[in-house]
């Protein structure tokens, strides 16, 4: 029996959220006593390094077709290592690519699926976020086979000098319905669901125009960029920077929230960042209940003061 | 062109978040519930702008016991031409996902359209699960929708960035942000929601694959750390020696 993981691949490498899931998905199969297999769908350079996440075998459908994403096709060739490989979980990361895949698969398969895990089940329980991370649910998969995918930044990695088997799958690949017409990748830009570091500014900023210093201070850190809700609405910063309940969900490492006052919608889609940094002139702002470091103080003089102190201590 | 919109009930975005019967389910005392955001905002009201462009019909249709009937009478205030609920207490994606196929099945449509998660279960499952029963074609993430006949053409969120997707009816698309911009219901739609259909039918029978055992709250941050505004320095600091975070 084994635990069969669909690490997804963009631009001809595997993304950070599939060796997050390759790792969740091989530490539940130690736990089980199961073994490990990988499924790669189109072009990846790097399946190697899956080796070191604690896969031993993965199964690579090297088309290139599939570099187009269409999850219903997918889903159909995983329904088919399923199979051959007599899987009983299948792991996926909960992004773009396991969004979409993982219900189809669930149900094609009949099976229950829990989305956004947090943890390792425990027997048959699955603990995942609910209400905009706001809380967590424990979740019981009632069917023989179990569908997981693994929310990003939320378990521990535990990484060694393991290598892999890669094995060429013969399968059928059904014909796409989707046509993919054009892509317009923000490549220069960090993923904001993958940042470890995310700097963060809201309305207190005053204007677009105030944005250099927010930049400055995230390509210092290597950090990708975010924005309260109405400074997306208002068009200082584009959508997909927009965190929170009704924006993107994110568990950087380290948020740096710079004059955001902390309104329940936002902390929704940020706290469960690892360290909450908060800068702020009002000291009553609700952000500082969830902060673990705060500066009451304008942002004007905090932020060029921070960016000094990053270039001094990067050296 | 003839489009289902699947929208749920939410709590509130400001509902304080507890729990009842030794934790096993959400406090609903004192809850306000609304549509789903992303149901309402982006999928409803792009549904509703692409019949006022191209003629059509607009149904709502919701899995839920009768207390989702305010919520669904909102959405028909805001435009949509009639609703169903499918008389079932829900618990598990892949049976409300079965219930609105087979709805889908025998009543037909162009397009299926929800929004890409709730805010209270944050699934992201019911639009893939109804495609992949009906073998329609999935796009998620949508933040854009244009129709030219029968051809749709979709921006969706992917890896890094968007991509542009060209599909035909009918299918199935889950709404991100960008897709629309929310309305807020006039009284006379509050008035003519009060006498649209709503048309209540009996669900089939279907297991729940899934089901939540209990919750639980995160632990509460242990306090703020105050760094002086004039001393950055120290800041920066214990994020690198102390949060080891940069
Ligand atoms: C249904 C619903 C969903 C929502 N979803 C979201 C969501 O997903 N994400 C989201 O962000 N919001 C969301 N909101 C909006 C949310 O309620 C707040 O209105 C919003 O987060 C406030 O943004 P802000 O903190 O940038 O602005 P403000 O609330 O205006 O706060 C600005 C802050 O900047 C501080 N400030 C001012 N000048 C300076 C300075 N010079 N230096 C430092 N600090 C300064 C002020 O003290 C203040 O705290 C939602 C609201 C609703 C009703």
């Amino acid at each position: 029996m084994s635990v069969l993981i669909y690490t997804d691949s963009a631009d001809g490498t595997l993304t950070k959220n599939a060796f997050e899931a390759a790792n969740y998905g091989a530490l539940l199969a130690k736990k089980e006593g199961k073994t490990a297999t990988a499924i790669v769908l189109g072009e990846a350079s790097d399946i190697d390094k899956l080796g070191a996440y604690g896969i031993t075998k993965v199964l690579h459908v090297n088309d290139a077709a599939l570099n187009n994403f269409d999850p219903q096709r997918n889903a159909a060739i995983i329904a088919q290592a399923v199979t051959k490989e007599n899987a009983t979980t299948i792991i996926f990361p909960h992004d773009y690519s396991g969004k979409a895949t993982a219900p189809m698969l669930a149900a094609k398969l009949d099976a229950g699926l829990v989305t956004g895990a947090v943890a390792l089940p425990e027997g048959n329980t699955v603990r995942k976020t609910v209400f905009s991370g706001k809380a967590f649910a424990d979740v019981e998969i009632k069917t023989a086979i179990k569908i997981i995918s693994v929310l990003p930044n939320s378990v521990d990695k535990e990484t060694g000098e393991g290598s892999v088997t890669v094995e060429k799958f013969a399968c059928e690949i059904p014909a796409t319905r989707l046509t993919v017409k054009e892509v317009k990748k923000a490549s220069t830009e960090l993923s904001l669901t993958e940042a470890d570091i995310v700097v963060s500014a809201g309305r207190g900023l005053k204007g677009p125009e105030n944005w250099g210093m927010i930049e400055e201070l995230a390509t210092e850190l290597g950090a990708a960029t975010a924005c309260s809700r109405p400074v997306a609405d208002i068009g200082w910063r584009p959508h997909h920077e927009h965190v929170g309940q009704t924006g993107i969900a994110i568990r950087p490492n380290l948020y740096i929230a710079v004059g955001i006052s902390g309104a329940i919608q936002h902390l929704a889609g940020v706290n469960g960042s690892k360290t909450i940094v908060v800068i702020n002139t009002d000291p009553e702002a609700p952000f500082f209940k969830a902060a673990d470091y705060g500066i009451v103080g304008d942002a004007f003089e905090v932020v060029p003061k921070m960016i000094a102190a990053v270039k001094k201590l990067k050296g | 062109m003839k489009i289902i919109v699947c929208i749920s009930k939410a709590p509130d975005t400001t509902s304080k978040i507890a729990f009842a019967d030794g934790n096993s389910k959400f406090d609903e005392n004192g809850v306000q519930f609304i549509v789903n955001p992303y149901d309402e905002w982006y999928a409803l009201v792009r549904a509703l702008e692409l019949k006022e462009a191209n003629g059509g019909s607009v149904t709502v249709l919701n899995v839920g016991d009768a207390s989702n009937d305010a919520i669904i009478r909102k959405a028909l205030a805001i435009g949509a031409d009639d609703a169903v609920r499918i008389d079932a207490p829900t618990q598990d994606a892949l049976f409300v996902a079965k219930q609105i196929a087979n709805y889908v099945k025998e009543n037909n449509a162009d397009m299926v359209l929800l929004g890409k998660e709730t805010i209270d279960y944050n699934g992201s499952q019911v639009g893939g699960m109804i495609a992949a029963i009906l073998d329609m074609p999935y796009v998620s993430l949508a933040s854009k929708l244009d129709m030219n006949g029968t051809t749709a053409t979709i921006e969706r969120e992917i890896e890094g960035g968007v991509e542009v997707v060209e599909t035909s009816t009918p299918f199935v698309l889950s709404a991100a942000k960008g897709m629309a911009e929310a309305r807020i219901p006039n009284m006379r739609g509050i008035m003519a929601a009060r006498t649209k259909p709503l048309n209540v039918v009996a669900a089939i029978d279907a297991t729940n694959a899934t089901e939540i055992k209990s919750f639980s709250l995160p632990p509460a941050k242990t306090g703020c750390k105050y760094v002086d505004a004039d001393n950055v320095e120290q800041l920066i600091d214990l994020l690198h020696n102390e949060a080891k975070a940069i």
